[in-house]
């Protein structure tokens, strides 16, 4: 949402085109990230998981209804659309190439996010951490910047979602964040937590299941669609808990 | 039952009873206008729903983000209970209505519970925001709560007496619950759910039971709710009414059931008297929520909780603090240094204790002095 915010203020105001935008923003986003993180969540690392999930949702509230007062809560329209791309016809199907676009820097996303998770030495050093906090500092790990520069990359990535997701459905407003980001955990829940091309996957059926919902159910029904997504979540936790690709680990004590 | 207890339990029921006259009383004798009237009603509304979330939140130290979902489910059935039935005024179908409210809320929980709490923490929190979403596109969708059309006409039945008496015994029953041994046995799940199941605590059974006990009180809030707003939409139970509702918990204290009352009717008063900050509301509760967390992570009154005991010990604590402690080699000082002093390091370390065991108000005072006596 902020990042989406950024691109509008530096297209419209700034006059800066859509692309260079996009990077501003990512860094924009980068930052702000990292400063939530600072202020907000590191005093918290050894407070217990109750307060940790509190302070999310308070940030997250706190950034929704401080842009929704700064900004005013009404929609914006975003100058740039789908439209504005060019379609390929093949036969009776058109593609936008906004469409293919979106679909390769999904993938390159990912592909790139794989490689520096499991080649670089930072991105195993944040797998480390994940699995334990205190063994990784034993190892000499630089726990505090790894988790700041974890936070920098997600909030980096997000302003990415957000460049492709404004143009797809090109309206902004301060509360357009909270949906996708439900969807994208159940999407990563769908795929196995932890796992980059299970999330991928997970996100690639999620958006499959809730168009086929859409164009299938019957209308009196289309409300319906917007509850798919949670039954989906509630029926992968109950048939397989760890996900798609995820393999099922016996809890240790 | 021991006696000290039947004592303690009629000494608050009388307190209770107290509080409703003076309300009464005012309420009455036309010096309050209809509109605080109402307010106090919408105040007990939402203490219920607060209380009964604390015992998931506070008390299971599950984050539930679908309480709302809960009540939503409770409103309904409630409603749709009483347009039935068609008697406006009736105070048993009401009764009725709210009983049969909070059987479907557990209902809904027992179902949603058995495959989402097999999760903890962010897993649970999320899945029970799910939960509500799928609630309100049920209601939405479904002929018989309006198909997102707003349920109207409900009789405006709850009145400032049923609320309250409703919330009373929300509280009596989520108390004496809590004292119990199967509410130690969901206290020692939050504390440590692998220490807890070792010690031979179903941890599922527990977290179960505690869930669906919290949904039984907020289906019942929400028939409240119904009775007193008189129209019904899907969008009022959302996300934001969950999060309002668990502000209200963590501002009073996870875990202090009295504290949640208090924070519910203040934050519900608060937004009336202050018009002007509606707006920076959700501003405001977030900058709390934060601040909170970081310095005073358990809530304004911790797990304290606001009983008989806890004032008598508050004026047991003022007469000791008065006496002079510039006596320094008097006999009575000497005496005094075997009792920990408040702010002592005996004291805080008891304290400190006491927060992680979760052994709330009232207790520890009397059998400490009594033990440290004993050893000397």
């Amino acid at each position: 949402m902020t990042a989406a915010y950024s691109i509008y203020f530096f297209i419209t105001l700034l006059k800066i085109p859509f692309i260079p935008a996009t990077l501003l923003a990512m860094l924009l986003s980068m930052a702000l990230g990292m400063l939530i993180e600072r202020l907000a969540y590191r005093r918290l690392r050894a407070a217990s998981r109750l307060s940790a999930l509190i302070t999310a949702i308070a940030v997250s509230l706190f950034l929704q209804t401080g842009y929704a007062t700064l900004f005013s809560p009404d929609p914006r329209a975003f100058p740039v659309t789908a439209a504005s791309f060019p379609v390929f016809h093949l036969g009776e199907v058109s593609l936008s190439s906004w469409t293919l676009i979106t679909i390769a820097v999904a993938i390159a996303v990912m592909i790139l996010l794989q490689l520096f998770v499991t080649r670089h030495k930072a991105g195993k050093a944040m797998l480390v951490v994940s699995e334990d906090v205190k063994g990784a500092y034993l190892m000499g790990i630089k726990v505090n910047s790894i988790i700041s520069m974890t936070f920098a990359i997600g909030s980096a990535l997000a302003a990415i979602a957000a460049a492709l997701f404004i143009v797809s459905y090109p309206q902004i407003t301060p509360y357009m964040g909270a949906m996708p980001g439900i969807k994208a955990f159940i999407a990563a829940v769908l795929g196995g937590i932890g796992l980059i091309p299970g999330a991928m996957l997970g996100g690639f059926l999620l958006g499959l299941i809730e168009t086929m919902t859409r164009a299938y159910i019957p209308s009196s029904l289309s409300q319906l669609s917007e509850g798919v997504v949670f039954i989906v979540l509630i029926l992968v936790l109950l048939l397989k808990p760890a996900g798609l690709l995820g393999k099922s680990e016996r809890e240790k004590v | 039952m021991t006696k000290s207890k039947i004592v303690s339990y009629s000494i608050n029921l009388a307190a209770a009873l107290a509080v409703y006259l003076v309300f009464h009383f005012l309420f009455s004798s036309r010096i309050v206008s209809r509109t605080l009237i109402d307010l106090f009603t919408l105040c007990c509304v939402f203490a219920t729903a607060a209380v009964s979330l604390n015992l998931s939140t506070g008390l299971l130290g599950e984050l539930n983000l679908g309480h709302a979902g809960f009540m939503s489910v409770g409103a309904y059935t409630a409603a749709l209970i009483t347009l039935a039935a068609g008697r406006s005024g009736n105070v048993g179908i009401l009764l009725l209505s709210l009983l049969a409210g909070g059987l479907t809320a557990t209902l809904s929980a027992l179902v949603i519970g058995i495959p989402v709490l097999r999760l903890r923490g962010d897993y649970l929190a999320i899945t029970t925001l799910a939960f509500g979403e799928i609630v309100k596109v049920l209601m939405r969708s479904m002929k018989i709560t309006g198909g997102g059309q707003p349920l109207t006409g409900i009789a405006l039945d709850t009145t400032y007496t049923i609320g309250y008496w409703v919330l009373i015994i929300t509280l009596i029953a989520i108390y004496t619950l809590i004292r119990s041994r199967h509410g130690r046995a969901i206290i020692s799940i939050r504390e440590d759910d692998i220490a807890a199941e070792a010690c031979g605590v179903s941890v599922t059974k527990y977290k179960l039971f505690a869930f669906a006990f919290s949904a039984f009180f907020a289906g019942i809030a929400g028939g409240l709710y119904a009775h007193y707003a008189g129209v019904l939409e899907p969008s009022f139970f959302d996300y934001n009414q969950s999060v309002n509702f668990m502000v209200m918990v963590v501002f009073g204290g996870i875990g202090s059931l009295t504290g949640s009352v208090l924070s519910a009717f203040f934050l519900t008063l608060l937004p009336e008297f202050l018009r002007g900050i509606d707006a920076y509301r959700t501003l405001i509760y977030s900058v709390i929520l934060i601040l909170l967390m970081h310095y005073r992570p358990s809530g304004l009154l911790g797990q304290r909780e606001l009983s008989q005991r806890g004032i008598a010990r508050i004026f047991r604590r003022e007469r000791l603090d008065a006496q002079p402690i510039s006596g320094v080699g008097g006999g009575r000082a000497i005496e005094r240094e075997n009792i920990p002093a408040s702010g002592s390091a005996e004291r805080k370390a008891d304290s400190a204790l006491r927060d992680r065991t979760g052994a709330s108000s009232g207790t520890p005072e009397e059998p400490l002095e009594r033990r440290m006596k004993g050893r000397r």
